[in-house]
């Protein structure tokens, strides 16, 4: 928590300074008043004229108005500085999460990291805001107040210290209950929706083996777990506020009563009789806040520890200074290249050595877990090889400008991602100088010209946010065209095809062989047709190159090849391709 | 939809579409513990009166101590006690009914919750599937949790505080009203002020509030898009458009949060403002009433009380409201949600025989998910017992429509459906479901131990079960998990995509149901994996009926018929080479598979 107070700036410093100053002044301001009231009763005693009372009451309205002012005030200030705060905290994060490469994101998972941005930055500034008016007000409020007792009465202060112990031992022991049984109801509710997810998930399964009744009974089991956790936890929380008022209460009787006697002896005014009951209220509130505080901390702690994780990453992937312009012969080359995750003690990648010329087609098949995407997320510098080199035309990877190394690769993600906009706007982030001719050709290439035409507004589609209102297919051709239209000299397919039904994916296939026939390209793939064509062919296994060749050599001496291109399509078939 | 916190204050308020139907339905809920709230209500109302005049008696003593100063007495500490102690005992009294109330109140509400809950989770297993592809799950989730813990938490507040602010108001007006008439009209003057500072503050608060949920809403909106597309941002070098865009969105954002927080922060300094001129203005007037003699300290003193219980009901009033208006509102979700028509109940139904062969016919079968939108159109094909159907088709062209029809998940438009010659409409739903074993796409599993999962409903030994999971190929890994047949199955446990897929295999089997439904899509798997799968697949087969939604050429080459599927309607149907022969629709699919 405290880490991230120094992303206030000067001038909310100087802010929270002036607010500090505010405070002690409608600390002051508030405590005065009821002191007017002693005057007043004392004047009553004295039997003074109603001008008097009036010039008194004049005061007490005056000094109620300036507090009020204040108050407004330092609401004014607080404002703005937990949302500035909010406001710097969540661009420092995004700004973080940015910068991530793959390996710091696969850290924390995407899911995680939205949470982390939104909810527990709301949080930290709705505990903020909150923490600045009561956690300055209370203690300040409470010396003031109990400065102001002490003079008058040391039995009263007394009274009152006995009324704050009980208070305390109050809230102390509905916690000790209450605290351990949170975490419980925590768990009952995300049981309560697992279940729920699993019935409405399952629908089909639970209706097609008979089986709602077992449902129901699992369901009933939790909801019942979950209303008598409730019970009893609201029942316990319950006592927190009716014994409070008690408390206080009493200790107005105990002040009248106490207070009578003291009278009686002549060491008290009747005037402090009435104020004092005021102070004491402010002294048990005062307690009464900073115990809450003590409850809301915590909670905002959790949220600053998830947020201080982030900042706190370092990012591994640094940009270096090489810069490079584009030229028309992208080379690869892997040399003895190595990848491990962190803390891992097993290679994800082992020994990796091969090289792609200007032009070529290399494809990577293997089984889910054998390193393939891995292997192509190397060369954008995704991750970056714990041994070995990985060099783009005759440069390592690791010394080039990251933007001058990336502006060289036109790469197609697994998962197509498009950003919510015109189609128009995606192509023009991959390349911001393009011509609405280049953006036509690309589509072309990319097989996708046929329906942007039929789209309603063409390139100026609006795309929704996950690009929902096109079909998986679409995207992906749209993802494609991106790619191409940058003129990379590198393009990377990472798996891209799969989403094509199999007439499509020929006819790109050999589209984009004819038309780009000097861009060196990869292809991840997973259906033997895709890549069955490559000038080279890498066959991986759990890690390490296991075959390279074309489809012809390996199906004569790769056997892992064989097995998976048997497994896709039937013998006769594979010969007569 | 970008996540969006849940925000609660004067912004927050939702509105019934209708009020008056969703507090009927709500308070067919409450009817059942309608004497344990009155008798709830009845102790606050007692509550609030003897704090009323304990507070009225605590300024007698006040008096007692004036009186004697001003006729030089001594105090009569006797009569002080006597009364200290009738005050003491009404504040603990207080204390008591005031829990008792809560520890009702909350029982009551609680039980309401879970009864609603109860009654969703049964909904749930009778609104015919055709309902849920209208309605997100998040939506029903939502109803389960938040709304019904909107109305947990609200509902005991709100009827205690209606009943608790009403006795509190009147009594004071009353106890007032018996001490100075004067001085009770200067209280009931700042009535119009709070209310007029009250409107003003929360109508200027709410579009600050509005402002605040838009501004965050697109924040979040441009997080979640940024992060979810990182690899895209990375690759394209798109840090600094996404950055800079950010940063309007963020101040956007400042501006409209440092005022929806200014303005709603004011409402209870100003109310206190109010509250204190009242002070004030109550002390002035006293003091004079009481030099001249006809009021005395102590009846300031309670006056004074009184003043400032009576403003707390007046600014309770905005989120009593509030508080009522979101539980109506998450009530009437609840409510339409339960109101649904349910899938009819079957009636003159059939017994099943004995020994079902597993002939299938359709006839004429027309459908549609909209009843004017047919898909299928007037189809029929005769299927033998023990012969296998292979559906293949583009995504999208309604395969699963088909198995769903099969299964009775949705009543056809016209046409029939036998097996053995009996109409799966004269029969029970759940025969019909009896009838069949099913392997889908989605690997669906429970959170319950491996057992559970793979014996789901059926009575079976262990000996059995462990013999058909070796015949299944999943013993092996099953007992390499921690706790074998025994872990429990979790989110987080790394089963992979294709052990589950094998699991779901197996508790098929283990249902042995005469006739089976399989989806072949195994694309999450890989290749060696996928054969693993496709043995058991095929073992499962072996002399049952099937219906199969092929991606394999071996299973659609050997099946008996082919359905083709083509945008919802079945365009060829016949075996592999007669549709060859025919040259439509399967032979371009077919031929660009597998050829160059």
């Amino acid at each position: 928590m405290l880490k991230l107070l120094k992303y206030f700036k000067p001038i909310e410093w100087l802010m929270i300074v002036l607010t500090v100053g505010l405070v002690v002044l409608q600390v002051e301001l508030t405590l005065t008043i009821p002191e007017y009231l002693e005057d007043i009763i004392a004047l009553i005693g004295q039997s003074a004229t109603s001008g008097e009372i009036w010039k008194v009451g004049g005061i007490m309205i005056g000094l109620a108005a300036c507090e009020v002012v204040v108050i407004i005030a330092i609401n004014y200030l607080t404002s703005h500085v937990g949302a500035g705060l909010a406001r710097t905290i969540r661009r420092k994060v995004f700004g973080q999460v940015e910068d991530f490469s793959m390996q710091e994101i696969s850290k924390f998972s995407t899911s995680s990291l939205i949470t982390r941005c939104t909810n527990d930055i709301s949080q930290i500034q709705m505990i903020i805001t909150m923490c600045l008016r009561m956690l300055i007000t209370a203690p300040i409020m409470g010396i003031g107040a109990i400065f102001k007792i002490f003079n008058k009465s040391k039995e009263l202060s007394l009274a009152t210290m006995v009324a704050i112990f009980v208070l305390i031992i109050l809230i102390i022991t509905v916690n000790i209950i209450v605290v351990p049984k949170f975490k419980l109801l925590q768990k009952s509710t995300d049981d309560l929706n697992m279940i729920t997810r699993e019935n409405l998930s399952g629908l089909k399964v639970i209706r097609a083996f008979n089986t709602e009744d077992i449902q129901e009974e699992k369901f009933d089991k939790i909801n019942k777990r979950n209303a008598n956790l409730n019970i009893f936890v609201n029942r316990v929380m319950s006592l927190l506020f009716p014994g409070m008022n008690m408390i206080m209460n009493l200790l107005t009787l105990c002040i009248v009563w106490i207070g009578s006697i003291l009278v009686n002896k002549g060491t008290l005014e009747i005037g402090i009789l009435l104020s004092f009951s005021q102070y004491a209220m402010h002294v048990l509130f005062s307690f009464l806040m900073l115990s809450m505080m003590f409850i809301m901390i915590p909670r905002a702690m959790v949220s600053a520890g998830r947020i201080n994780e982030v900042i706190a990453t370092p990012i591994i992937i640094k940009s270096s200074t090489t810069t490079s312009t584009k030229t028309n012969n992208g080379t690869i080359k892997f040399d003895n290249v190595s990848f491990a995750y962190p803390k891992s003690q097993e290679n994800v990648l082992d020994k990796i050595d091969f090289e792609a010329k200007p032009g070529e087609i290399v494809a990577f098949i293997g089984s889910t877990g054998s390193g393939k995407s891995t292997l192509i997320n190397l060369i954008p510098r995704f991750f970056d090889a714990t041994e070995g080199n990985v060099l783009v035309d005759g440069v390592n990877v690791k010394d080039y400008k990251l933007s001058s190394l990336r502006n060289k690769i036109g790469y197609v993600p697994q998962k197509t991602l498009l950003f919510s906009g015109t189609i128009r706007d995606n192509l023009l982030d991959s390349n911001p100088n393009a011509t609405e001719e280049e953006m036509w050709k690309a589509l072309e290439i990319a097989q996708a010209k046929e329906f942007v035409q039929n789209l309603e507004g063409g390139l100026d589609f609006v795309l929704s946010q996950g690009a929902t209102n096109v079909s998986g297919g679409q995207k992906q051709r749209l993802s494609i065209a991106r790619a191409i239209i940058r003129h990379p000299e590198i393009l990377i397919f990472d798996d891209s095809f799969s989403a094509l039904d199999y007439k499509t994916d020929q006819l790109l296939r050999t589209t984009l062989a004819k038309e780009l026939n000097h861009i060196t390209t990869l292809i991840v793939g997973q259906r033997i047709g895709t890549i069955m064509n490559a000038d080279k062919i890498i066959v991986l296994d759990e890690g390490k190159i296991v075959g390279m060749g074309t489809h012809k050599e390996l199906m004569k001496n790769c056997p892992i090849y064989q097995e998976i291109a048997y497994s896709q399509l039937s013998k006769e078939e594979l010969e007569n391709a | 939809m970008p996540r969006q916190p849940r925000m609660m204050g004067p912004g927050g308020v939702e509105k019934a579409k209708d009020f008056k139907k969703s507090f009927k339905h709500l308070f067919s809920y409450i009817k059942p513990y309608l004497l344990s709230i009155i008798l709830a209500l009845t102790m606050t109302t007692i509550a609030t009166v003897l704090v009323l005049v304990a507070t009225r008696m605590l300024g007698n003593i006040t008096s007692e101590i004036q009186l004697a100063l001003k006729n030089n007495r001594d105090i009569d500490l006797k009569k002080i006690s006597s009364i200290g102690i009738i005050i003491g005992c009404f504040y603990v009294i207080n204390f008591v009914f005031h829990y008792i109330q809560n520890f009702i109140m909350t029982g009551v509400s609680q039980k309401v919750a879970y009864k609603m809950r109860q009654e969703i989770s049964i909904k749930i297993n009778k609104l015919p599937l055709k309902y849920y592809d209208g309605d997100s799950i998040g939506n029903i989730l939502s109803r389960i949790t938040n709304d019904a813990d909107t109305i947990s938490s609200n509902l005991s507040n709100v009827i205690n505080q209606i009943f608790h602010s009403l006795a509190m108001l009147l009594g004071t007006i009353v106890m007032m009203f018996t001490i100075n008439v004067p001085m009770t009209f200067i209280v009931f003057a700042s009535i119009p002020l709070s209310a007029l500072i009250m409107v003003s503050i929360v109508k200027g608060s709410q579009k600050y509030f509005r402002l605040q949920q838009n501004a965050l809403g697109a924040v979040n909106g441009q997080i979640e898009e940024m992060f979810t597309n990182h690899t895209v941002v990375k690759a394209y070098s798109l840090e600094k458009k996404s950055l800079k865009q950010f940063d309007g969105l963020n101040q956007t954002l400042y501006v409209s949060a440092w005022k929806s927080q200014f303005f709603s922060g004011i409402i209870h300094p100003m109310m206190n403002f109010v509250g204190n001129l009242c002070y004030v203005f109550v002390a002035i007037i006293g003091g004079i009433f009481a030099i001249k003699g006809s009021l005395l300290i102590g009846d300031i003193q309670s006056f004074i009380t009184y003043t400032k219980q009576f403003n707390q009901p007046i600014s309770q009033l905005s989120s009593i409201s509030s508080s009522l208006q979101n539980m109506v509102a998450a009530n009437e979700r609840i409510m339409e949600f339960l109101q649904e028509e349910e899938e009819p109940v079957d009636t003159d139904t059939v017994e099943l025989p004995n020994k079902i062969k597993g002939d299938v016919e359709f006839t004429n079968v027309c459908f549609g998910y909209d009843p004017d939108k047919e898909i299928i159109h007037n189809f029929s094909a005769s299927i033998k017992a023990g012969q296998k159907v292979a559906i293949v088709g583009p995504t999208g062209s309604g395969k699963t429509t088909l198995v769903s029809l099969l299964m009775r998940f949705y009543q056809i438009n016209s046409g029939d459906i036998t097996i053995d010659g009996t109409s799966i409409y004269k029969m029970k739903k759940s025969d019909v479901h009896s009838l069949f074993g099913m392997v889908l796409q989605d690997t669906w599993l429970f959170n319950g131990t491996v057992r559970e999962n793979l014996t789901y409903g059926a009575d079976i030994s262990n000996e059995k079960l462990e013999e058909i999971c070796k015949k299944a190929k999943v013993d092996h890994f099953i007992k390499s998990f921690p706790g074998g047949y025994d872990m429990v199955i979790t989110e987080e446990n790394a089963i992979s995509q294709g052990q589950k897929q094998l699991l779901t295999i197996a508790r098929a089997m283990i249902q042995n149901n005469p006739m089976l439904i399989l989806d072949e899509a195994t694309s999450n798997v890989d290749t060696r994996t996928e054969e693993i799968i496709q043995q058991a697949m095929d073992k499962l087969t072996e002399g049952r009926t099937s219906f199969v939604i092929a991606h394999r050429l071996s299973t659609i080459k050997n099946a008996d018929l082919i359905l083709v599927l083509k945008d919802g309607n079945i365009i060829e149907q016949g075996n592999h080479e007669e549709l060859l022969k025919a040259n439509g629709f399967y032979a371009t699919l077919y031929n660009s598979q597998f050829t160059k």
